[in-house]
This record gives C-alpha cells, structure tokens and sequence, in this order.
C-alpha cells in the first residue's frame, strides 16, 4: 500500500502517506441508515427502522476495529453503509480524506478498488457456477486492469497466498469445505490490492478449527499486505483476538470505542461489561462462579420505536432519571476509551447528582400520582385515596 | 452388514446381559447409524458408548459432520427406519429402544425423553399459536381436558420466564424474539416432566446474552426435576459452563470422554487439544497466534484408514510401526473415569500435554 493511489482523483487532505499517524483512513461522522416502513398501494411511509442511527469513528492506517453487538444493533449495516453497499440517510463517509457518502455508482468504482469486503456466508457469496477462477478475476474484468504477467497467473498467486493450491482455478466452489470457500472469498477481497478491508463475521460460519485458521489468514495478511481492517463479528472472543481497537454497538449507537486491552479490562458502559460477563469461558471451575454474570432483563428492544434517552436505559441496572430523559453523548472517559453513558463503570459518575434509579422511581411516581391524584397509572390500586385527597 | 439392524425389526431379545446399571439412566452401548446413500455408505455414528445419570448434564461436543446431532436423534429415535441402518442398544431406564417398536418409542418421546432444537423457528409450527403447540404435546401423554392442559401450558410459560404468560398464549412464533422462542420450545419439551432432556445446540442461533439466560434456565429446570441433560454443542465454552461429563466426537467416534474437569485440565487427545487450542480466551492473557488444526474434516464416506484423526495429526509419527494409519485405536481408560482413543502411550500424551500444549493454551 506503499504505492501513491494510481487514479484517484482529487485526494483532497489525504496529503500524509500513510504511516504518518493522524490522518485517518476512513472518517465517519454522525452516519445513519433509516429503513422506511411502507404501508398501502401508495408506499405511504409509517415509520423507520433506525439501523444505525448517529455514527461517530475513524479507522486509521494499520489497524483493525472490532466492532462487537447483538444481532439487531447494525453493525452489518454499518458495514456495508462505509463500503457504499448502502447510501447513508444522514452523516458523512469520508475515505482517505474524500467524501464518499453521496457518490454515484459509477463515480464510486475507482474507490471500490481500495475498499473491499469479505462476507459471512461462505455458501452465499459465491457463484456456484462460476469456477473459482472466474471468481478471483472477476475484480480485474471490472476494473478493466491487466495485471502483470496476465490474470490467471495473478488468480493463481492470489489463491497460494491464501493457502489454496494453484490448481483448484478451475474447480467450482461446490467442491471446497466451508473454510476453503472462505479462503476464496478472501482471495478475492485482495485481489485488487485494497487498502481497507471490510470483514462482517467472517469466521462464525466456520467451525472452531478451521476458524482459528481464517484468523491465523487474516493476521498474516495484515503484515505481510499492511492492510486495515474492519471486522464485525459478535464473538466477544474472536474480537479481542483480532482487533486493536473496539467498537461496541446497541441500536443503532456506538455505546463504547476503545483500544482493546483497555475495553477488556475496564469496560465503561454498563452494556459492555454485561456482554462481557456473559460470554461462557472454556473452564469448568468457573461453572459454580454465578455471581460475578450480569443476566440482562429481556431482550434489545426493537429500532422501530427505541427507547429514550440512553437506549440502553431499559435493561440497565445502573438507570436513573436522567437516563430515560436525555442521550448520554459518546465522550472520552480515559485516554483513548470513549463510552456514551451517564454512570459509567470504572470511572467517574458523570451524573452525581442523579441518583433515583428507574426501578424505585416507578414506586415513586405511584406514590406522586396517588398524592396529586392527576393520572392513575393502569395498576394504580391507590385510586380510591388519590380522588379523596383532591 | 451382519452386525446392523433395521429399527422396528422384531427385536425384542437383544442383549439383554448387557443391560446398562441400574444408577444409570441411559446407557448407549456401541451405537452405530450408518447411511446409505448414491456416494456409498456414509458412518454417521460408528460405535459410540456412554452411560447417564439422573440429574447430570453430559456435553457431546465436536465439529460439524463428526455426528453429534445424529446421535441424540438415535436416542430420541427420530430416524428414518427405512434409511438408517442402527445397531447397537440404547437403555432407557431399564428399557431398551432399538429393539422397542416404534409404538414404543413414540410413546416415550415427549413423556420421558425431550429435545430441545437448535432453530426455535423452523422446530415450531408457524400456523399454530404457542399455547397450542404445548397443549398439544401435553394432551397427547395426559388424559386432562382442554381447560387443564391450558392451565398447565400457562404455567410453563411462566416458569421458563415468558412475561405475561396467560396473555402471550395465544400469540404465534413469529411474534416472539429468538430468545423467546427457545423459551416456548424449552416450555413445550419439559411440559411432560421427561427425566431425560437432550438440547441440541439450544443457544446457537442466539445472542450471548440471551445464551447466558438460556443456559441458566437449563440449569435451573435441570436442578428443580433432577432430570438427566445431554447438550450438544460445538461451543467449548458452553459444555464448561453447563457439562459434568464430555465426549469429544471425531469422525463419527468417540475420541475422548471423562469428566468435565479431566476433559478440560487434562485432555488425553491431540484432537481435544488442537479445539482449545483452536479457540481465543477471554479469560485468559492475550495469546499472540491461536493454534489451529491443520485440514479439514474428513469425509464419512471414506474416513481415514487406522486413527481418523491421523492426517490432521501432529503427533501421527510418534507410535510405532505406522500403526496410527493401520490401526483404529480404541478407547482405553486412561484414569478413573477417563477415555481416549489414542496409540500414544498416556507417558507420550502426558509429556506432549505438559511441555508443549499447556503453556500455549
């Protein structure tokens, strides 16, 4: 990636080669992606999924983020809004310094050289009727590139990179294990030579063994090719694994981004530290050791309608009034760890003065109702007293 | 072909001196589900034995293909007759099901024997609500009236912790949450108090934490009707958090078995130590390359001649005399209560565990 980008247009700020630190890579500012829901003949809009809703993070040369959720929280639509999968709704793109996020398909082709992605289904995302050399070159017929020494001899030297026999070119991907596809979707990733590489859970298809494999790829390529990564996955594990920063996400939000010894040691959104608690670990003398496991209540709640203020606010523990009434922004709590929560763990409460927590506050507010006898809550049992004392 | 019966073959003497101990719950003895098919026969199970407790969990771990789901569909007697072929005996609180007509084994199903399935959403029936379906599996075993059976439905919702189970009844699968859903299925399994439940990756397809709720639930239920659990994973994490006893599944074989404990401080297969080597930790210091197995699963139409696991094996060279490729080992005890199919010598094994292994875990 040494090479100054051979037809990229205006590149803007992007004067720093990489290596020279700050300059980010990729800068997302505020991105968003609202789904609208359509109701009729006439596609009258009723509402929206807020996939992802307010994005804020850069990606720097060299690195790789992790970024970690449940299912639901979009970090896959994030991935393909920052490839241009997707057009953004709200927020900006910006890609080695040039705003992407509004680029039309033709004049985003010169980009996709540099910003590649490899998917989670090994089975899906490749053609089972084309061979696997028709697949890895396929790059280049669009690109319009003649690589030196002529495609297939480059196809070739791709598929040893990623530990496959030259000789398969001509094999269909029916005939390859799950974890070979996989190596073929990677092949086909690098096979322009990007600079950013986009990976949405590309191990959790794969079995435990072949799954360290595809790790193992990954990291040499990295080395060997200086690319960055970013690599969405929901295995709290494999994301420490790989990752040197890490991006937590819940609806829609980025509660929590921080280099990654720093997340794992001390998690400051309380949704992490559950996530974290909550991943079962390899030893049987932790079987009896319930305490220390966070159970969150119930489920995340839907990104159709998602709850207000903190979005986390109705399984935390840690809730207060504040919470349900005003978004904590993502702010930074300790050098390079930024979390989006009023009371964080591991540091300072940044809401001291906010102690009512929702739990007790629902017993207070049945007891306010009771003594202003304004509204009666669905199972406010106090009515009868709440008329008399009007 | 000699030694492989059809199940619902008139059967009803088969081994009857080798019946499983009387604290066993269930006793599987040298299992064996082969498959015909255009490509040959394919050996889903080739000889797997394992005995079970009321009120312990037996994990059965390995990869796919290796007929860990094949196994705990035998023992709920979910196969094909006419394209499975199974031989070997499974014992069922002192009664045998291989030989047992399939009259037999559809009455146990459900009343004694549970499962739980990996997809909530393809396991329910989409058309009928949720309270139906547990209704249902509850009438076919207990003669009780409609007004009854819904009572007890209600409660099991509750109990596997439904919110607002009288009014969620009548709701339909799509309108729960995947965690909600394997609660519904969980609720349906154990409707009929089985004394055996058999979870086939019940947390999969869910957020880890919902797993953690999931798993927790088992536990709990499991404790509460003391029932015996089997569960079914590829998650080395899930069978320490849950498991008693493992299993180690290879191929179709049983490669290593033993206590949780034994399993996971001193695995006795180079297989078993190439998984936890296979697997990032969480808890433990940041290792710089994980160890993976080299290869790939093999084939069961043509599994490997001698060890199954020779070619993936760093170690296949040690023994003598080739014998890892022309020998299939068998099981031997190792220590008390603990197996593994390995021609190394337990000095070999113990050596390679402590120099090589263990430090880079």
């Amino acid at each position: 990636m040494t090479d100054p980008s051979k037809k990229i247009p205006e590149q803007g700020a992007g004067q720093g080669p990489d290596g020279s630190g700050p300059e980010p890579l990729l800068k997302v500012t505020g991105l968003a992606k609202h789904f609208p829901i359509t109701k009729g003949v006439l596609k009258r809009k009723v509402g929206a999924v807020k996939a992802v809703d307010g994005l804020s993070f850069d990606v720097r040369p060299g690195e790789t983020l992790g970024v970690v959720g449940e299912s639901g929280c979009g970090k896959s639509t994030m991935g393909r809004l920052i490839t241009r999968l997707l057009e953004p709704t709200g927020g900006k793109v910006e890609f080695e310094g040039r705003d992407i996020t509004h680029l039309s398909a033709g004049a985003l082709r010169p980009m996709r050289r540099d910003v590649q992605m490899i998917f989670q289904d090994p089975y899906g995302s490749l053609n089972p009727r084309h061979t696997i050399g028709g697949i890895v070159s396929t790059p280049f017929k669009l690109q319009g590139i003649q690589p030196e020494g002529g495609v297939k001899k480059e196809v070739q030297r791709l598929l040893e990179l990623v530990g496959l026999s030259p000789e398969h070119y001509n094999r269909y991907p029916h005939e390859f294990s799950g974890g070979q596809r996989q190596r073929i979707g990677i092949a086909r990733a690098l096979a322009l030579n990007p600079k950013l590489v986009v990976a949405d859970e590309p191990v959790s298809a794969l079995d435990v063994s072949i799954q360290a494999q595809v790790v193992n790829l990954l990291d040499d390529l990295q080395e060997e090719l200086g690319l960055t990564y970013v690599i969405i996955a929901h295995d709290l594990s494999v994301i420490r694994h790989v990752s040197d920063r890490i991006a937590v996400m819940y609806l829609g939000k980025i509660v929590e981004l921080a280099d990654r010894a720093s997340l794992y040691a001390s998690p400051k959104h309380p949704y992490t530290k559950a996530l974290l608690s909550a991943v079962p670990v390899p030893d049987p003398s932790r079987r009896g050791a319930k305490s220390d496991r966070i159970l969150l209540k119930g489920d995340v709640p839907s990104p159709i309608n998602p709850p207000s203020g903190c979005r986390f606010h109705t399984r935390c523990w840690k809730a207060t009034e504040i919470c349900r009434t005003t978004e904590p922004p993502l702010i930074q709590l300790a050098p390079g760890h930024q979390a989006a929560c009023h009371h964080p763990e591991n540091a300072a409460d940044q809401r001291p003065q906010d102690t009512v927590s929702v739990a007790s506050r629902e017993t207070i507010e049945l007891a306010d109702v009771s003594g202003a006898g304004t509204e009666t809550p669905a199972e406010g049992g106090a009515s009868p007293e709440a008329g008399s004392a009007e | 072909m000699s030694d492989v019966q059809k199940t619902g073959a008139e059967k009803a003497t088969t081994g009857t001196g080798s019946a499983g101990g009387a604290d066993k719950f269930l006793s599987v003895r040298d299992l064996r589900i082969h498959f015909d098919t255009d490509d040959g026969l394919v050996k889903s199970v080739d000889g797997v034995s394992f005995d079970l407790q009321a009120g312990r969990t037996l994990g059965i771990v390995g990869e796919s293909g290796s007929g860990k789901s094949v196994t705990s569909l035998g023992v709920m007697g979910l196969h094909n007759s006419e394209r499975a072929r199974i031989s070997g005996e499974i014992w069922l609180d002192g009664e045998e099901l291989i030989g047992a007509g399939p009259e037999r084994v559809r009455e146990l199903r459900g009343q004694k024997m549970a499962m739980i399935f990996q997809d909530p959403l393809s396991a329910l029936h989409p058309y009928y609500s949720i309270g139906a379906q547990i209704v249902e599996a509850y009438r076919v075993h207990n003669a009780v009236d409609k007004k009854t059976a819904k009572k007890r439905a209600v409660e099991m919702l509750d109990r596997v912790g439904i919110p607002e189970p009288a009014r969620r009844y009548d709701d339909y699968p799509h309108q729960f949450s995947g965690g909600m859903r394997q609660r519904a299925m969980i609720a349906m399994a154990l409707v009929n108090n089985p004394q055996l439940l058999i979870a086939d990756e019940p947390t999969t397809a869910l957020d880890v934490t919902v797993q953690a709720q999931i798993l927790d639930l088992i536990r709990d239920l499991q404790k509460e009707f003391h029932s015996a659990v089997v569960i079914i994973t590829h998650d080395l994490g899930v069978v320490a958090e849950i498991a008693d006893e493992l299993l180690v599944m290879y191929a179709g074989r049983c490669i290593e078995r033993g206590t949780a404990e034994k399993v996971f401080y001193q695995p006795q297969h180079p297989y078993t130590w190439g998984l936890l080597g296979s697997m990032p930790r969480i808890d433990r210091e940041q290792t710089d390359r994980l160890v993976p197995v080299k290869g790939t699963p093999p084939s069961l139409i043509n599994v490997p001649s001698g060890c199954a696991f020779h070619p993936r094996c760093p170690y296949a060279d040690i023994p003598e005399d080739n014998i890892t490729r022309t020998e299939r080992p068998e099981l031997r005890q190792v220590t008390d209560g603990h197996f593994s199919a390995c021609h190394m010598s337990p000095a070999q094994r113990e050596q390679i565990w402590t120099e090589e292994i263990a430090p880079k875990l």
